[in-house]
């Protein structure tokens, strides 16, 4: 659980991690920015993932595409936006780490003077394509919207998703662009790792050389802001589906936080894949549910833990609801068994080692140093941060499964047929997503 | 500090060569081929079962038994019940994808290479000696019946069933891998017992092996593993509706069919016909042809419909290359006010490249040099070794097949690529299939010359 590297940051304040691994002639160039939707304010949600869409639209020297110079080079490309960061990635062969470094260097320092009303326009219909195509017009889709607005009061950021609301995009301005990109995209806000074939001397050079010239600027203040629920939330929404859905959901310790990890387990132990508890009892010995999952999504200022469990044809939500709320109350009441601790331990240490063997892209090396780096300030973080797993036992998971999992500080959301509210758990209160 | 020049982009030096490492192809006395890559960079083992039957061997009147008897699999062996066998996998760290395709069933096993061995023998119970118990069976058969009840709201696969199901009719292609309600309904647990015993045997599988292991190691953990596997086929029906994949492919369907969804916010579209197979000797220029129609992001068809005109989030072209000849198709999902002008310009794009605005020599190095200088990142990993020597067992392809890919790709010229689009793209013979609300969408559809649209039902 070791990945060596070396950092140094810039006089500018930039933070450059190198990882040397010669194996595959590929480099991966990773860029990240402390800024995500949790920077936005209501009245302009989903800002910071179409700025990251403006990203790719060209920088004063290179005012063109941005994907074109790259994918000639050989490269493969993306980036992504989440409430806590977004991230740019390249995959280059080695000959062309100078172009991803000069490229990723222009738009970090010279992105503006490229920028047109036409652009930021033509982004905004792709970006509400965006919405459309993976929330609007897909089952179960603003699901996800509707559970965030009611686990967070409207002031909270994480009350809305990344993607934001249709009317707030289409309220920002370019004025905004200038000044979110003042605030958030400069090397003090940001880390740049690169892993895979390089010579740590020569790419410590290139960076300063293509990164060295831009100014500093402040690091932008973060407040952590907590939240609870000061009682148990039940809603009911109308969805074009087939099958009627249960999200259940509970405020978590954030990320890196303690009980994060043992939530981590709790949610393999009850609801990861077939051998789980949810599965066992619901879809494979009950029969009442064609699918059962619960996990712990991590994040920067508070996490969730969630379940979801979908009907089967003549099963009611009901039913699904009180055989959740059992298992949950199980482990909460007796926590895990040793032996269902170790299976998650070993899938958990797999999908560490799995997730390492790309030098780039999302979950690669280099994207992992920077996840370390940005939210610790220790890219080395590797070791420690499997060690929070090792250090979980079946009567911490119980503990802070009794504490965070309660039925009182909980939301329930139906998600029904249309024109069959009836089929929504009890006490529901039926609420409109769009 | 010295600073970058920024009035020209760096430009790189020659890429990397490329070279595919040995695949050591060896074979047990049952038959089962055993082919092994030495990859000792991650302690992490990859094994792929590669089967050589997947939908297109379904029986005409019961599709989606290659897909049911995939998922079969790993639902109890030999002393494993059904959560035994999962719980077991998990203890090890293991993942382990079935994946059902048109050609194939591949087993895809990834582990810590110090479960190897175990991880190993869990696999071969699977593919070997799978319990196939009537309890299980039922179980999984309604799994995937109330899967098929759920699509009926997800629009690509309502759009990729409607496209295959007009293109292919009753051709061996012409089905999703899940089949359909009444092809379901209609299998049995022995159609599943004969479809393994038939189909899932030594003679013609291929265990390749990819990870953190010696080839002798690799071979000797196979042999204990898969060495006791006997054939046992004699008396199993044969499922060979993948026979000759040539056949029936004369009425392919054209013209346009819409499956209507009153109020869709968006139309998902599919438009293309039958494309060309894996062996096809215009391999490379088909390759090229489509990073530049629709392959890639910088590709005419994205950059038209998203970049210049923002009417999606993306639009993509791709050729299936399968054993016989497999889609070419353009897919994306449109705002549905634009239903009509999307289509329109994406007829007309995969109308011009034959001719009216040819390939040019800009767009012929762009999408020669994305194919081929950073090639190497196809082949980091060991899933992707795996994968990538599973697609030279499924089509037969040669041992250099991957080291011939970058000369092959580079020699491709500008005319080849027109006489490709001309030979392959017949504007004459596309198919539109249209998901979404139809009466925001439909006169405006007549005047496209594509021909009258043809309503379609969405049931599964």
């Amino acid at each position: 659980m070791q990945v060596d590297f070396t950092k140094r940051v810039l006089p500018n304040g930039l933070p450059v991690i190198v990882h040397e691994d010669h194996h595959c002639p590929i480099v991966g160039v990773s860029v990240w920015y402390h800024v995500g939707s949790q920077d936005e304010r209501p009245g302009r949600t989903g800002f910071a993932h179409l700025f990251e869409h403006l990203m790719f639209e060209g920088s004063e020297h290179q005012d063109g595409s941005y994907f074109q110079p790259l994918q000639q080079a050989g490269a493969s490309l993306n980036g992504s936006t989440s409430t806590d960061r977004t991230n740019y990635w390249e995959v280059v062969p080695t000959n062309a780490l100078e172009l991803a470094l000069w490229m990723e260097s222009d738009r970090m320092g010279c992105l503006l003077p490229a920028l047109t009303q036409r652009k930021f326009e033509n982004q905004r219909e792709v970006v509400l394509n965006e919405r459309r195509q993976n929330y609007e017009n897909r089952p179960y889709g603003l699901a996800p919207v509707a559970m965030s607005a009611a686990l967070f009061p409207p002031d909270h950021p994480y009350h809305w998703l990344t993607i934001g609301w249709p009317e707030d995009l289409r309220a920002a301005t370019l004025d905004e662009v200038h000044a979110f990109f003042a605030t958030y995209y400069h090397p003090g806000n940001a880390s740049l790792a690169l892993a895979g074939d390089v010579d740590p001397d020569r790419a410590f050079a290139l960076v300063e050389d293509c990164f060295g010239a831009i100014p500093a600027a402040a690091r932008p203040p973060r407040t952590l802001r907590r939240a609870s629920l000061p009682a148990e939330r039940r809603l009911v929404l109308e969805d074009r589906v087939e099958l009627p859905r249960l999200y259940m959901a509970w405020h978590t310790p954030g990320l890196f936080q303690d009980g994060d990890a043992d939530l981590d387990l709790a949610g393999d132990i009850l609801g990861s894949g077939k051998p789980s508890r949810l599965y066992r009892t619901l879809v494979f010995d009950r029969r009442v549910a064609i699918d059962a999952a619960a996990g712990q999504n991590s994040r920067e200022l508070s996490s969730l833990f969630q379940v979801t469990a979908t009907a089967a044809p003549d099963h009611s939500l009901a039913e699904l609801e009180q055989l959740v709320t059992a298992e949950i109350d199980r482990v909460a009441a007796h926590g895990p068994t040793e032996s269902e601790l170790e299976r998650g331990l070993a899938r958990a240490e797999a999908a560490f080692v799995f997730r390492l063997q790309h030098v780039g892209g999302f979950g690669g090396r280099s994207d992992q140093l920077n996840a370390y780096n940005i939210y610790l300030g220790d890219p080395g973080f590797f070791a420690r941060d499997w060690e929070r797993y090792t250090h979980v036992t079946p009567a911490s998971i119980r503990d802070i499964v009794q504490r965070d999992l309660r039925p009182d500080a909980r939301v329930v959301l139906s998600v029904v047929p249309r024109g069959r509210l009836d089929l929504a758990v009890s006490g529901s209160e039926p609420i409109h997503v769009s | 500090m010295s600073s970058v020049d920024r009035s020209r982009l760096p430009i790189p030096g020659p890429p990397p060569t490329f070279r595919f490492p040995p695949v050591l192809k060896r074979q047990l006395p049952n038959g089962l081929r055993v082919w092994t890559i030495e990859h000792r960079l991650s302690p992490v083992l990859s094994a792929v079962l590669v089967v050589r039957s997947g939908a297109a061997a379904d029986p005409l009147d019961r599709p989606g038994l290659a897909a049911l008897t995939g998922d079969m699999l790993d639902e109890g062996s030999g002393h494993r019940s059904a959560l035994d066998v999962q719980d077991a996998l998990a203890r090890l760290g293991a993942d382990l994808d079935t994946e059902v395709s048109a050609d194939a069933t591949a087993l895809l096993l990834t582990t810590l290479a110090r479960h190897g061995r175990r991880a190993l023998e869990i696999l071969s119970d699977i593919a070997a000696r799978p319990r196939l118990a009537e309890e299980d069976f039922l179980r999984v058969r309604d799994l995937r019946l109330n899967r098929l009840l759920q699509l009926r709201h997800v629009p690509s696969a309502l759009a990729d069933k409607a496209f295959l199901e007009h293109l292919y009719r009753d051709h061996p292609y012409g089905h999703l891998a899940i089949g359909t309600e009444a092809g379901l309904r209609g299998i049995n647990l022995p159609d599943v017992v004969s479809f393994h015993a038939s189909r899932v045997r030594p003679p013609g599988a291929v265990l390749i092996l990819v990870g953190d292991l010696t080839h002798d190691d690799g071979l000797r953990a196979a042999a204990e593993a898969f060495g006791s596997w006997t054939d046992g086929s004699e008396t199993a029906p044969v499922f060979d509706r993948d026979a000759d994949l040539a056949q029936g492919l004369d009425g392919a369907g054209r013209g346009v069919a819409i499956v209507d969804r009153p109020r869709a916010p968006q139309a998902e579209l599919r438009i293309g016909q039958v494309g060309s197979d894996r062996r096809d000797p215009q391999y490379h220029a088909l390759v090229v042809l489509n990073a530049i129609l629709g392959g890639q992001f910088v590709s005419r068809i994205n950059m038209k419909l998203r970049q210049e005109k923002g009417l999606t989030y993306g639009a993509r072209t791709a050729f299936e290359f399968r054993r016989g000849r497999g889609p070419f198709t353009l897919a994306t999902s449109v705002d549905t006010a634009a239903t009509v002008d999307a289509v329109r310009e994406a007829l007309a794009e995969l109308g011009d490249i034959r001719g009216a605005r040819p390939a040019e020599a800009g767009e012929l190095a762009l999408a020669k040099a994305s194919l081929t200088s950073g090639y190497a990142r196809h082949f980091e990993s060991a899933e992707q070794l795996a994968r990538a020597a599973a697609q030279l067992a499924l089509y037969d392809l040669p041992d250099d097949y991957f080291d011939r890919f970058v000369p092959l790709v580079e020699r491709v010229q500008v005319d080849e690529v027109t006489r490709v689009a001309q030979q392959r793209l017949d504007p004459d013979g596309l198919l539109t299939v249209i998901v979404g609300d139809y009466a925001s969408m439909g006169p405006g559809l007549g005047a496209l010359g594509i021909g009258e649209p043809t309503l379609v039902g969405g049931a599964t």
